[in-house]
């Protein structure tokens, strides 16, 4: 059975949609709002910029994180900036443009209404956070500054220092302490969410269970928002923090929420390259380097070894100004990652692995003198000197694609909504603005944009067009919190018996399965590829529920938090497989190697593909459904992006 | 070529803080760790030595961490006696075995101080920290129309000193580095960086008054202007904060217009 995916984009040219939504939107009358509770998982831009906002309205938040504070969400580690069509360097830029940058950068696989209520509330998020007091970049004049990111022929870019993820980040959780402090929040940290409480069809409450004491605990609601984040820690070596996870999401997925383009994975270009098998966690070095950093490798595959300062320039390729003059080292995050891949592939990758390329500075140096550098980037290339224990400033740093970000996530609609009826996803945790690909600086608007200025509006209109049912208040004892809360105890305990006898530890199979999905799903990948990752996932799978060692109790037990993530990671793999093995076409960060131009760049296929795969969960071991979500472009063009 | 000494390896001694619960007895757990790459870092050396507590079927060791690149504040650890190890200016999770010798034994605690109850292991409660930031660290400005963002100009040298106590990624060390385990040093950050900025001053009076009265009430100490704070500070947060935030405090207290207001949550100037 198929099941229909309607968007409900609203009516109206693309300009005026989202003013249609408002304009026709149910409301909640003031004093019916505190009858109302709405739970937000994650304390992100997304999740923390949502709860803010809709206790300002009036409804009762509750307000969950796995870590002892709001604040250490993983957006808090952003580092380049945030774009919004502000247009103050008066340089050609707009809403249009913003919107036609992130469709294109995309790769034409991004729903365009959606995109473009994204750029309209750009500008608005820049006013919002300076209002709360976030530092960002200035002048000597006192105006705001700006700097140019991937994809972009503009300056477009505000920041905080390499901080601009922390510093939005505090920005929106000072503003939801503030909510705490009026008693319109309730903050519930060292919990994670282990499933969605679904009563009469309707999303009604969350199980969670607090890591510290391990107890299980019930929270019902009227509407449930998921802001928890992207799953790129599937790859076990990503630059997402330790405790980033696809858990919460999954389970939203296991109750039918359906999962849009599991496959599109952004690997980013710049990260500092892997150097041993201990590794747990890789560092991105931002984009914003690339302004002034210039990519290259040796020609000759001989001077690969040799001290990059002694290789004059006629010997140097500069590969991104060669392939793509127009935006040289600033081309979009997938592309420039694949090129990189490229020259290494070709023997050409510098340092010990060989798989690295320089990241050079010397020029901007002898332009624009240390200290300029130092203002703009110091603390990233402190960064650097500390991991790598060489100093940026007299080599080229040695740089390499990671993952960073994912671009799938729950399928939802216009309103944010997923499959389920009253549960909202925002934030990395959803699918919908980034096509195939992320362009730099936008995650940090995508959140906020989520947060501050849509939810308030799509969790209202749920909230008033079912206010009759949703006032029967639904209680925690009612029998599917019952249902739910022994699965997840069940589960637990399983893991905890079986683990008794087992010989390998999370972090081993964990590890398997992040080489895995890195091989074969990673930067290119081939059918033959995606069918050998289904099959070795599957004995990942076995291993986990067969073979699995796990000590200590069920109290504070970060073991046990990451087997429960491991198991759900292992489905997803198995999904992402499935995913990029069906869709056959390359798109963005999707690289098909049976589909590319003959010059080796990514080759679309408009006719069969131009639309969004949406899975659905048919049980343990089942194969699970695929749907379509047909694209529609009345405004824009599909053409072949080119960077050149 | 500028490789690092990719084979180096040292054979160390830990001697780490072992805490069933809160309100548990604790006691020093010591263990060995032989070839450890001087390049790997300290967390990730404890992470091999999880893999092997829990290949003997113990109870792995409970530590935090999560961005694992000095930016979240989560990792927190008082190694050799120094909140965050022997490196100024960085996090545990940004310290390598690099900074220590072959065959030296290293002592690993967690945050000590009152206000900062032992979870388990060396993972502290730090959410007093929350409670003060719930005070008053916020300008109060609500979701929805602001001026255009360039309506107010800053000046640059105010921005980037806003900047610099913003920095503040609310760790703890300054004060698990403190003999009083004051909280001066991150409450002044907050105050700091909301005085300077033009946002911050419709309730700058109320917001130091409170947030400093929280902190009392939280149990940390008060500042002796040792300077332990700064020196273990992982962003360099200065204590020229500090002297602001008792500025600040004196001014507002001395403000009895104000003090009149204070009652409530939503009362105040």
């Amino acid at each position: 059975m198929s099941i229909e995916l309607n968007p409900g984009i609203p009516e109206g040219p693309l300009s005026q949609k989202w003013d249609h939504y408002k304009a026709n939107m149910k409301l909640v009358n003031p004093a019916n709002k505190r009858k109302y509770s709405v739970i937000v998982v994650g304390t992100g831009l997304a999740g923390a910029s949502a709860a803010a906002s809709l206790a300002e309205l009036g409804y009762q938040v509750k307000s969950f994180c796995t870590h002892d504070s709001a604040r250490r969400a993983h957006s808090i580690a952003a580092q380049g900036g945030i774009n919004a069509a502000k247009s103050y360097p008066n340089d050609g830029d707009s809403v249009w443009r913003l919107f036609y940058d992130t469709i294109k950068g995309g790769d034409y696989r991004a729903r365009e209404a959606n995109v473009y209520r994204l750029a309209q509330n750009s500008t608005s998020i820049i006013d919002q956070c300076v209002s709360q007091g976030v530092p960002f970049a200035r002048e000597y004049s006192g105006e705001l500054a700006n700097r140019s990111f991937g994809g972009a022929q503009v300056s477009r870019t505000f920041y905080a220092r390499g901080q601009t993820g922390q510093q939005l980040l505090l920005g929106a959780y000072s503003q939801l302490m503030k909510e705490v402090d009026k008693g319109k929040v309730t903050l519930f940290p060292y919990r994670e969410m282990l499933d969605v409480v679904m009563v009469d069809g309707k999303a009604r409450g969350i199980i969670t269970r607090n890591v510290t004491t391990g107890e299980i605990e019930r929270h019902a609601a009227d509407a449930v928002v998921l802001a928890t984040g992207g799953y790129g820690r599937v790859y076990f070596l990503s630059t997402n923090a330790m405790n980033s996870n696809v858990t919460a999401i999954w389970r939203a997925h296991r109750r039918g929420a359906l999962f849009g383009n599991p496959c599109y994975v952004q690997i980013h270009p710049t990260c500092i390259p892997v150097s041993g098998s201990y590794q747990a966690k890789l560092t991105l070095m931002s984009e914003s380097l690339r302004n002034d950093g210039r990519v290259w490798v040796p020609k000759k595959k001989e001077d690969c070894k040799k001290d990059p300062s002694t290789i004059p320039d006629e010997d140097r390729d500069y590969y991104l100004e060669r392939k793509y003059p127009s935006f040289g080292n600033l081309a979009p995050r997938d592309i420039a990652s694949r090129a990189a891949k490229e020259v290494c592939d070709e023997g050409r990758g510098v340092g010990e692995s060989g798989l690295a390329v320089y990241l050079d500075f010397r020029d901007a140096i002898k332009r624009d003198s240390e200290a300029v550098i130092r203002e703009r980037y110091g603390n990233l290339f402190d960064m650097y000197h500390e991991i790598t224990n060489e100093n940026p400033y007299r080599a080229p740093m040695r740089i390499y694609p990671a993952v960073h970000y994912t671009m799938g996530g729950l399928w939802v609609d216009y309103s944010l909504q997923t499959t389920l009826p009253g549960l909202f996803a925002a934030g990395e945790a959803n699918f919908s603005d980034h096509g195939a690909n992320r362009l730099g600086a936008s995650a940090l608007m995508q959140g906020l944009s989520d947060g501050y200025f849509v939810l308030p509006y799509t969790v209202t209109n749920y909230l008033g067009t079912h206010a009759q049912e949703l006032l029967k208040k639904v209680d925690v004892s009612h029998a599917a919190f019952d249902s739910a809360e022994n699965e997840v105890r069940a589960e637990i305990d399983r893991m905890l018996e079986n683990g008794k006898k087992g010989k390998r530890t999370v972090t081993e199979i964990y590890r398997d399965l992040g080489k895995v999905v890195w091989e074969k799903i990673g930067m290119a990948r081939s059918e033959q590829g995606l069918k050998e990752a289904l099959a070795e996932i599957e004995k990942l799978q076995k291993d986990f529920d067969t073979d699995l060692l796990l000590t200590g109790d069920s109290k504070l037990n970060k073991n046990l938090e990451m087997a429960g993530r491991l198991r759900d990671l292992l489905e997803l793999g198995a999904l992402m497989a499935r995913d990029a093995l069906e869709r056959k076409e390359s798109c963005g960060g999707h690289f098909r190697v049976e589909s590319q131009t003959p010059d080796g760049e990514a080759q679309r296929d408009d006719e069969n593909f131009a639309h969004v795969a949406a899975w659905e969960y048919k049980g343990k071991g089942q194969v699970p459904a695929r749907h379509q979500e047909k694209l529609v472009y009345e405004n824009v063009k599909l053409s072949v992006r080119s960077y050149k | 070529m500028m490789s690092t000494s990719k084979s180096k390896t040292i054979h160390i001694r830990l001697r780490v803080w072992r805490q069933e619960s809160r309100d548990a007895q604790g006691f020093f757990e010591e263990h060995e760790l032989k070839n450890v790459l001087v390049d790997m870092s300290f967390l990730e050396m404890l992470d091999v030595l999880n893999e092997q507590i829990i290949k003997s079927g113990k109870r792995p060791l409970e530590y935090e961490s999560d961005c694992r690149e000095g930016i979240c504040g989560t990792c927190s650890l008082m190694v050799q006696g120094q909140a965050h190890g022997p490196i100024r200016g960085a996090t545990t999770c940004q310290l390598y075995m690099r900074s220590f010798v072959d065959g030296e034994t290293i002592t690993i605690e967690p945050w000590r101080a009152k206000a900062f109850p032992v979870v388990r292991d060396l993972v502290t409660d730090r959410r007093a920290f929350d409670r003060i930031q719930m005070a008053g660290g916020y300008t109060g400005a609500k979701t929805g129309p602001h001026a255009d963002a360039n309506a107010i100009l800053i000046p640059k040298d105010l921005a980037d000193r806003a900047m610099d106590a913003a920095a503040c990624i609310g760790c703890g060390a300054c004060v698990a580095a403190c003999p009083n385990a004051s909280a001066s040093l991150f409450t002044s950050a907050k105050v700091t960086q909301l005085a300077l900025l033009p946002q911050g001053q419709a309730d700058r009076k109320r917001r130091v008054i409170r947030m400093v009265d929280q902190m009392d009430k939280e149990g940390f100490g008060s500042c002796s202007n040792l300077q332990e704070c700064e020196a273990a500070c992982p962003k360099k947060i200065s204590i020229q904060n500090i002297a602001i935030l008792k500025q600040e405090y004196l001014k507002a207290a001395l403000a009895a217009d104000f003090r009149a207001g204070m009652g409530s949550a939503d009362g105040g100037a």
